[in-house]
This record gives C-alpha cells, structure tokens and sequence, in this order.
C-alpha cells in the first residue's frame, strides 16, 4: 500500500478548487437574504431558513472537502475545530479562523473571523435587528459535522453587522455518534 | 477478454443500498438483483471485519485478494463506500478510486436535483467516470 498523501496546506488547497468573483458570491447571498426577508416576512423565520439552507449545503460540502484536502480521520474534537478553522473556511471562503474559548471539557469552542466575505457591503437596516445575517455558515458547519458522526450546536455570539469587533461562532459539541458496527445510537 | 484492469464498480451509501452499479466487462453478471444483494452483503461484511480485527479502530477491509480476481474498497470518512473488482494485481486502484470520490463530490452531490443516498442518475458523472475509466486503460496499454 502507498502511504496515504499528506493533507494540503490551506493555501494550497485554495489554489486547487475553483473560484468565482466575489462580488458576485456575496451579492449573489445578498439577494437570497433579502428575497428570504420579502418572501418570509418573519426575521426569525429568515434566520431558521438560512440555518436549513446552510445544513443542506454542509451535508453536501463535507465530502468534496474530505475527498479533496487528503485529511484523515481527527482524533478528537480539537482537532477537527482546527481543520474547520485552517482547511474548510480556507477552502470554501478563502478566510482563516481562530479557535478559542475552549471550556474544560474540550466540547465547545469558538471559530472567530475578522475577515468574512458574506458582509462585504451590508449594513444591518433598524428592522432588520434580529437577523443573522450568516446564520448560513453556522447551518454549514452544523451540517458537516452531523455527517461524520458529531452533533453539535451552533450560534453565534458576536457579529460585526451589530457593532461587535469580529465575528465569533460558537460550536458546541452535544453528541459523538459511535460509527464502529454495531451502531448504539438507538438509545 | 477485455484488457481493462477493472472489471466492475460500486457505490454504496452509509446503510448498505446500492446507489451505482457499472460493468466493464466482468463474465457477464448484470443483474439488478445480484448487484444489489452482493453491495449490501459486502457492506455488512465490510462491518464484521472491523469487529472481527484485534486492534482497536480498524476501518474494515480495503483489500480482498482472490485466486482470480482483486476487490479494492475505499470509504469515505462520511460511510460512503466505493468499491471495485479488478484484475489480480492491479495497480493503483486505491488513487482511482480517490479520484472517483472527487468525481462523486464535484457530479453527483453538487447536483442540486440529486437526493442524498439515493441511486445516481447523473449524465455528468457518468461521462466523467468514464473518461478517467478511459484514461486508465490507456495507461495500462501503454505499459
């Protein structure tokens, strides 16, 4: 057997996917938010609409990172946050994180991102105060979690489009579903 | 006789069912219900070699060797598995099988009209598989 390829760096597994203009990424999101806002009415309906939307999207998306950045099984949490933070927001977003704010356990964290390319031209209007805006990327990074077996939570605690420094998401693991055969989660 | 090294390929989703089945030229055996029977045997026996291994956090087998014929099996961190039956000594059939899965991710799951865990019915996929089929016949003549 050959040994199995090293993972990519994250530069250079943003060098190898392919890329559209960002203007129309994020003017392309923009529309869906505002069409979300007018078909919707509701901002909390908007915000659970865009979480579905983004775990669709992450059930999807978590196969083509895996086929396509050769990382292998994590060990532990940790160490997945941190091929979340490194690899996937590199690859998807062409953006880093940081992992901070571990709690004791070692069960939930925060991705923290100065940079996000969602936001590039909004500005949050009064009525609009309860949206998360990228309630999107939480539903994705939610979505491909569940996929290899992690169930988790996530929220978000800080959010420039309402004055805060960075934006910060909290992921919280709740549930590490067994893969071996035979599978205990019927409990 | 047909000079490809690989006989037949599989797909199978995360509970066992057959979501693709192609033939290249194996002794014949076509029939919906076999292969549908023979994915989910080799699936579960697929989950018995992992109990059956002495050390903890075995993935299960990825190579089954026979008098005439080799079964090479990749699954994706995610429970998918690929599988294909080959000649004996064929070469390199982990990294075609890598490259399938990114075939799989790219024509089959970016397809916003395929349903996740149900048989591929994708024109796309199809035709790109069988150009990187094509390609490694190609090198194999060359060889």
């Amino acid at each position: 057997m050959p040994p199995p390829t090293a993972p990519k760096s994250g530069d250079a597994l943003f060098a190898s996917v392919e890329r559209v203009n960002a203007e129309l990424f994020t003017l392309t999101y923009g529309a869906i938010v505002r069409q979300l806002l007018t078909d919707l009415e509701e901002v909390e309906e908007v915000n659970k609409q865009l979480d579905q939307m983004g775990y669709n999207i992450g059930t999807r998306l978590v196969d083509e990172f895996l086929a396509k950045s050769n990382v292998s099984r994590c060990a532990d949490f940790k160490e997945t946050a941190d091929v979340i933070a490194k690899l996937g927001f590199k690859m998807f977003l062409g953006v880093t994180a940081t992992v901070t704010n571990w709690d004791a356990e070692g069960t939930s964290c925060s991705f923290v991102l100065e940079d996000n390319p969602l936001v590039d031209f909004v500005e949050l209007p009064d009525t609009c105060q309860g949206l998360q805006y990228c309630n999107v990327l939480s539903g994705v990074i939610r979505g491909a979690l569940e996929m290899v077996s992690m169930k988790t939570e996530v929220t978000w605690v800080r959010d420039m489009l309402r004055g805060d420094d960075a934006y910060e998401m909290r992921v919280k693991l709740t549930k590490q579903v067994p893969e071996e055969y035979p599978y205990k989660d019927d409990d | 006789m047909a000079s490809a090294a690989i006989y037949s390929l599989f797909i199978i989703n995360k509970s066992g069912g057959l979501i693709y089945y192609k033939d290249y030229g194996s002794a014949g055996r076509t029939d919906t219900n076999d292969s549908l029977r023979l994915a989910s045997l080799w699936h579960s026996m697929h989950a018995i070699s992992q109990q059956l291994s002495p050390t903890p956090g075995c993935a299960g087998i990825d190579l089954l060797q026979a008098d005439n014929f080799d079964l090479h099996c990749f699954q994706s961190l995610t429970g998918t598995k690929f599988f294909a039956v080959c000649e004996t000594g064929a070469q390199n059939i982990e990294v075609l099988l890598k490259v399938i899965y990114e075939l799989y991710t790219d024509f089959v799951l970016k397809n916003p009209f395929y349903e996740m865990e149900m048989p591929i019915r994708c024109e796309l996929f199809d035709l790109n598989l069988a150009q990187v089929i094509q390609k490694d016949r190609v090198a194999l003549l060359g060889r």
